[in-house]
């Protein structure tokens, strides 16, 4: 389903993700545990690109949704014997020029140099075989995120539009269904958390975890087949907290994949089949959740899970 | 003559009457007309200002920052001039148009400001749910953050369109024939003989205007925020 290969992403000089590989198969269930600012929630706002990744691959199915890096596509590689000569006379350029070596070095300046130059000198066919492989392999990353569901820590409903208006808004606007078809989409979904008396109030007027519900019925309106959660909980008081759990727990027993960034050990270890703790921009841990909460093996998870549980 | 007596003579008048309403119609037009031009320029730098960095906005964005600079940097007394006298010194070009401009283009910097600050100050999440349910940036834009940030940027066009009503009364010192110039010359030696009387009426004419217009501002204000109560 949801492929991340060797992530990087830098906030200016914040290096929150280090290379994070995973997989999210089918019908998974995975939750994603750390302390904060190891870069769980990053991950999760990668995988449909609400930040982009610095480095790195996603892919949904066998759409790639980052940018093609043209050097790491056999058909550019190909184009590029002239990389190794080029990258040596510009270094050779600069050292002669007095520039630092650090300018030169950092991985982007190098791509950016020998992207200009290689087009230079390859010319048209460069253009070419990059636009063929964009064109086979990277999809439109709005028709990506309909398939990939999201549930916020604030919930995020539109605020200008009551409760059906947040839920029809995308179906319509998009037109993946009529008016008609959405409002009874929207209607089935709310009775199905009870508020379908809630239908035309503003999300002022609701409570947090009636705010939440209604976030998560507004991303299934799309019809997802991936959705993930951004610390569903973390925002809530605590007696809304279960109501919320209660539904998501729903809809992993109907078989939904999900992937869930929480603090909630004891439902992370219920409904996850899989838990991933991060530290550091890395995962550190991996595996079912009873080999990651009864014998973990890393220090830093064995740590993490004795300060919180 | 007491103050009453020139009152009565000014109401009574149909010379100092027929000046006071050619003054009222050219203020009033000089900043409906001012207030148009200011929404649509300062809308459309404010786009432009909060577009994201690209290198074919860099220009039109360097141009923008410029021309809020300048403009709000200096006064509008001297903006006035320079277009009177200097840019549009043209033989017979009616300064009527002049002054439109030169408060058009002062309110764009002042409306661009405020919209940019309203759309700003629409939370950064309403823009990431909608993202992420694959809407197109330009349709979260369009449906989700724009409606909100209006309610937000009301207020502050009202005060901007205050200011600037009260403004162009600078206009008299390039002859132009508004409300303020108006009151001046039906005051002078040889007409009322007293500035006080044409002064204050002018002045209510001013706050009725103002007046007028803080009401309608308060009334579609109370009709946006019908949605949402607090």
């Amino acid at each position: 389903m949801i492929s991340v290969k060797d992530i990087h992403k830098k906030f200016g000089d914040l290096h929150v993700l280090r290379g994070v590989s995973c997989e999210i198969k089918d019908g998974e269930r995975v939750a994603i545990i750390g302390p904060s600012g190891s870069g769980k929630s990053t991950l999760l706002r990668c995988m449909n690109l609400l930040e982009e990744p610095s480095g790195g691959e996603i892919w949904l199915g066998d759409s790639l949704l980052t940018p093609i890096d043209p050097y790491q596509h056999a058909d550019i590689i190909r184009l590029s014997n002239t990389y190794a000569t080029l990258l040596a006379e510009e270094r050779a350029n600069a050292a002669n020029a007095g520039k630092t070596a650090a300018v030169l070095s950092s991985e982007i300046c190098e791509r950016i140099i020998h992207g200009r130059l290689l087009k230079k000198r390859e010319g048209k066919a460069f253009a070419t075989a990059l636009k063929a492989c964009e064109k086979q392999k990277r999809i439109d990353i709005n028709l990506a995120r309909r398939n990939m569901g999201m549930v916020f820590q604030h919930f995020n409903l539109f605020n200008n539009l009551t409760v059906l208006g947040n839920m029809m808004l995308a179906p319509v606007e998009l037109k993946i269904m009529s008016r008609e078809e959405a409002e009874a989409t929207a209607m089935r979904l709310l009775e199905r958390i009870g508020l379908s008396d809630k239908r035309d109030v503003y999300p002022s007027t609701l409570s947090g975890g009636q705010k939440q519900r209604i976030a998560i019925v507004r991303a299934l309106a799309m019809n997802p087949k991936v959705l993930l959660f951004d610390e569903p909980t973390s925002a809530l008081d605590p007696e809304m907290v279960g109501e919320v759990l209660d539904l998501i727990r729903e809809l992993a027993d109907e078989g939904m994949t999900m992937v869930i960034v929480t603090h909630e050990m004891g439902f992370a270890r219920e409904v996850a089949n899989r838990v991933l703790f991060m530290d550091g921009g890395k995962i550190a841990e991996e595996g079912t959740p009873e080999e990651l909460f009864e014998h973990p093996c890393n220090p830093r998870t064995q740590q993490f899970l004795k300060a919180v549980l | 003559m007491n103050f009453f007596d020139k009152l009565i003579e000014l109401f009574s008048s149909a010379k100092y009457m027929e000046s006071m309403f050619k003054g009222l119609g050219a203020t009033v037009l000089i900043s409906a007309a001012a207030a148009v031009l200011g929404l649509i320029l300062g809308t459309i730098v404010a786009f432009v200002t909060i577009a994201k960095d690209s290198r074919a906005m860099k220009l039109p964005k360097l141009l923008c920052n410029i021309y809020i600079t300048v403009i709000r940097g200096t006064p509008m007394a001297l903006q006035l001039f320079i277009m009177v006298y200097i840019i549009f010194a043209i033989k017979g070009f009616p300064e009527m148009i002049t002054a439109i401009l030169a408060f058009g283009i002062n309110s764009g910097a002042y409306v661009a400001e405020n919209i940019r600050a309203g759309i700003l100050s629409v939370d950064i999440g309403q823009t990431e749910a909608g993202r992420a349910l694959g809407l197109p940036g330009r349709t979260t834009m369009l449906r989700i953050v724009v409606p909100q940030a209006i309610k937000n940027v009301i207020p502050a066009i009202g005060n901007e369109l205050i200011a600037l009503i009260k403004e162009t009364s600078i206009v008299s010192m390039v002859s132009v024939y508004d409300l303020t110039m108006a009151a001046k010359d039906i005051g002078s030696g040889k007409n009322l003989a007293s500035y006080l009387v044409p002064m204050l009426v002018a002045a209510l004419f001013y706050l009725v205007i103002v007046y007028l217009l803080t009401f309608v501002i308060k009334m579609i204000e109370r009709r946006l925020r019908a949605g949402d109560k607090r």
